[in-house]
């Protein structure tokens, strides 16, 4: 007769049962470098992080792969993700990727880069690199907000949204609507592959993850770039605790920044022109 | 009937009390403790362990890699 | 047999990139020294010697690029003039902290602002105090010759690799425009004998990830790492390069480089045929500044004229060698005009009173 489990061990001896290597189902990836991580609690880019070592782990590509780090709150990201990096200025990483994957044409080299810095300081190297179709990927990390300097409005920071240097809301009268760059880099020639995921949620995080393994892949093939933005959060910045900023998310920031792919194997699979 | 019974374990250090994990299990198996680790945050650990599946819902969301996730099928 | 051409200094530039198995230029177009770019992608080195040629964006693009590539551990260069080597400061100072070689090419005009597309050599102050953000300074040669631009290519690199430190050349627009006769360098293999511990090239199960970065946050660090810099400033000394002409037993002596030197070359032919004794010594290296040298001939001599095309930049180095010993003057022309061997032989007669 099979017994029941509750009945025949004590809570302490099924758990001793269960918590056994043969047993693991997930466990933090090892290339992650076990650094404590400098984020505020809650923050996405934590959890961006450690997919993009996932799946460079998962694809056994560590001793070919090459970072660039942004300035921005993930400035550090080379203490946190155990691959070879460089540390770009404000903005240029795209143009430093490219000169390391120009000269290692066979390795994998990608960016990760918030949103003041990808789609204000750094637009020019952004679209540039997009359009040249440089062999790389690029993580953008886009929480509406500059986080590192304490809140001030990004290019991003959604009408009436509250930052340090739009105390009264983001006037678009005066300041032009948020940009949305991912659409914008989808419509030029050079992206293979564009996409917007957010990490929030388990269901989120499994697909965000696919979206980051698609983008290795097109850099291994060499189609082209491979842009996927994160709408993350940015709690501190926005004054909520992470729950909330992450409802505040879906409520606010996903309808102007909608999830899915928006392009696909070199082809446009939303209509972006009606997005922007 | 056979019963998945999954397990997390927290490392308290690494935790820093976002909740994020709280949310996402499906099965509120989550709390937060009373006491805080050496950094002064109230740390995730397993208040209803009998309700976890193994799911891995929480250990995918946690943005400090702080949760691994065991599960067996009896 | 050695390959003779006759070409422009920017051209000679280009070719002695090919030439010596540079892995990696990139650039934007910019006059007078657009003719790199032009003819880099005219000669098709990624037929010859497989060198990468990409006109960037802007120069803020190119510099990045250059500091990404130079994490390579490749030899790597961009050129540019004077408003483009300003909006690349920031990218110079990052690719100094990171400690990495590259070359840097500025075919100066005149400034400030958009200036002039003429000559000038107002960019000493950028070239040698470092020019963007925090303590930091650059390998400085100043070619006087368009043999020099073909030349200085392979020696700027050498410096470079030897300290981890980005070198730059301080041309003008005259040298770059000019064609003389050039002896081609000798085709030469990528060399690869420096240590690579630090490049990056995905980090592999026997070593601790490369990080290539200028970011110390803790002052303690930070501070260390300056030190660190300094001292390795310092040892530059051992590698500084002058040219001297009949300084030997000079009453007089002028201080001048680059195309400045050339003219005033022949104002030392000019004023020994009238029987004076007129010295002049060429900084080829301008950082590290041959201050022992100078220092030494302002013992020797009555008074010294610096002369270039600013109103007045090296002048100070050179007051600082003489350290007071003798007077020192500067004479120059700016803003895109070349001073003449006269108006030269003028100033001499004008400072050094009673000397001549
Ligand atoms: C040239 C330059 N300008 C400004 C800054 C200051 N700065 C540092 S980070 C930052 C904004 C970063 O915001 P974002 O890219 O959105 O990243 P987040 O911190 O939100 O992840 C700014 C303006 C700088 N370091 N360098
Ligand atoms: S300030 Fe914002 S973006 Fe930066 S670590 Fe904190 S939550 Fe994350
Ligand atoms: S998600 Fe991670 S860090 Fe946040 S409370 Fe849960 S275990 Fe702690
Ligand atoms: S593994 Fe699933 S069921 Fe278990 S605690 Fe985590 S989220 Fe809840
Ligand atoms: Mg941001």
């Amino acid at each position: 007769m099979k017994k029941n489990l509750s009945e025949d061990f004590s809570m302490e001896d099924s758990l001793e049962q269960i918590i056994q290597e043969k047993n693991l189902v997930y466990r933090p990836t090892r290339l992650m470098t076990g650094a404590t991580l400098s984020y505020c609690p809650g923050c996405g880019h934590g959890t961006i992080h450690r997919l993009i070592m996932e799946v460079v782990e998962e694809m056994g590509i560590q001793a070919e792969t090459i970072g660039v780090s942004p300035v921005g709150c993930a400035v550090l990201a080379y203490d946190f993700m155990d691959v070879d990096f460089t540390e770009a200025a404000h903005g240029r990483a795209p143009a430093v990727a490219t000169g390391i994957k120009r000269l290692w044409p066979d390795k994998y080299v990608f960016t990760y880069q918030g949103d003041g810095d990808l789609a204000a300081i750094g637009t020019a190297e952004t679209i540039h690199a997009c359009n040249r179709g440089e062999q790389i990927c690029i993580f953008f990390v886009n929480n509406g907000i500059y986080g590192m300097t304490g809140g001030q409005m990004a290019p991003t920071t959604l009408e009436g949204m509250v930052s340090s240097t739009t105390p009264y809301g983001r006037n678009v009268e005066q300041m032009g609507p948020p940009l949305k760059i991912t659409e914008l880099v989808a419509q030029l020639a050079g992206t293979y592959y564009v996409s917007r995921q957010s990490i929030h949620k388990a269901a989120t995080v499994r697909k965000a993850k696919k979206a980051i393994r698609k983008a290795f892949e097109v850099q291994k093939e060499k189609k082209g770039m491979a842009f996927v933005e994160f709408v993350s959060n940015c709690n501190s910045g926005w004054k909520m605790t992470p729950n909330e900023a992450n409802q505040w998310m879906e409520d606010h920031m996903f309808p102007f920044y909608p999830l899915g792919d928006i392009k696909v194997d070199g082809k446009l699979v939303k209509n972006v022109i009606q997005d922007l | 009937m056979a019963k998945v019974r999954g397990a997390i374990v927290v490392d308290i250090e690494r935790c820093k009390g976002c909740e994020v994990c709280v949310v996402n299990c499906p099965t509120d198996v989550i709390a937060m403790s009373k006491d805080v680790n050496s950094k002064g945050y109230h740390y995730a650990y397993m208040e209803h362990p009998d309700d976890c599946t193994g799911c891995t819902n929480c250990a995918i969301v946690c943005p400090d890699g702080a949760i691994t996730v065991y599960r067996i099928k009896n | 047999m050695k390959e003779i051409a006759l070409i422009k200094g920017n051209e000679a530039i280009a070719e002695a990139a090919i030439r010596t198995g540079v892995d990696a230029y990139f650039g934007y177009p910019i006059t007078p020294q657009s003719e790199v770019l032009e003819y880099l992608q005219l000669q098709k080195p990624e037929e010859r010697t497989g060198m990468v040629v990409l006109q960037a964006e802007s120069e803020l693009a190119a510099i990045n690029m250059v500091y990404g590539a130079a994490g390579t551990g490749k030899k790597v260069m961009t050129t540019s003039s004077s408003p483009g080597i300003s909006l690349m400061q920031e990218g110079i100072s990052y690719i100094a902290g990171a400690e990495l070689p590259c070359l840097i090419v500025n075919v100066v005009r005149g400034g400030p602002g958009l200036g002039t597309i003429q000559p000038s050599q107002a960019d000493y102050f950028q070239a040698t105090k470092g020019g963007g953000h925090g303590d930091y300074r650059l390998i400085v040669l100043a070619p006087a010759s368009v043999q020099e631009m073909a030349d200085f290519v392979d020696l700027a690199f050498e410096l470079a690799f030897k300290y981890r430190n980005p070198a730059l050349i301080l041309s003008d627009g005259l040298i770059g425009q000019m064609m003389e006769k050039v002896e081609l360098p000798e085709p030469k293999e990528r060399f690869t004998t420096f240590d690579q511990s630090w490049v990056i090239t995905g980090k592999t199960a026997d070593r601790e990830r490369n990080i290539i970065t200028s970011l110390n946050l803790d002052p303690e660090l930070q501070y260390e790492h300056n030190i660190k810099l300094q001292q390795k400033y310092e040892r530059m000394k051992e590698d500084v390069m002058f040219e001297s002409f009949q300084t030997d037993d000079a009453d007089f002596l002028l201080v001048a480089y680059g195309s400045s030197a050339r003219i005033c070359q022949k104002v030392v032919d000019v004023v020994r045929g009238r029987g004076k004794k007129l010295g002049l010594l060429r900084p080829i290296t301008l950082f590290p500044f041959p201050t022992e040298v100078i220092s030494e001939l302002s013992r020797r001599v009555k008074g010294i004229l610096s002369v270039e095309m600013s109103t007045g930049q090296m002048v100070e180095d050179v007051r600082l060698a003489a350290n007071g010993r003798v007077p020192v003057y500067h004479y120059g022309t700016f803003g895109g005009k070349i001073h003449s061997p006269e108006d030269v032989l003028n100033a001499i007669e004008e400072k050094f009173i009673g000397g001549f």
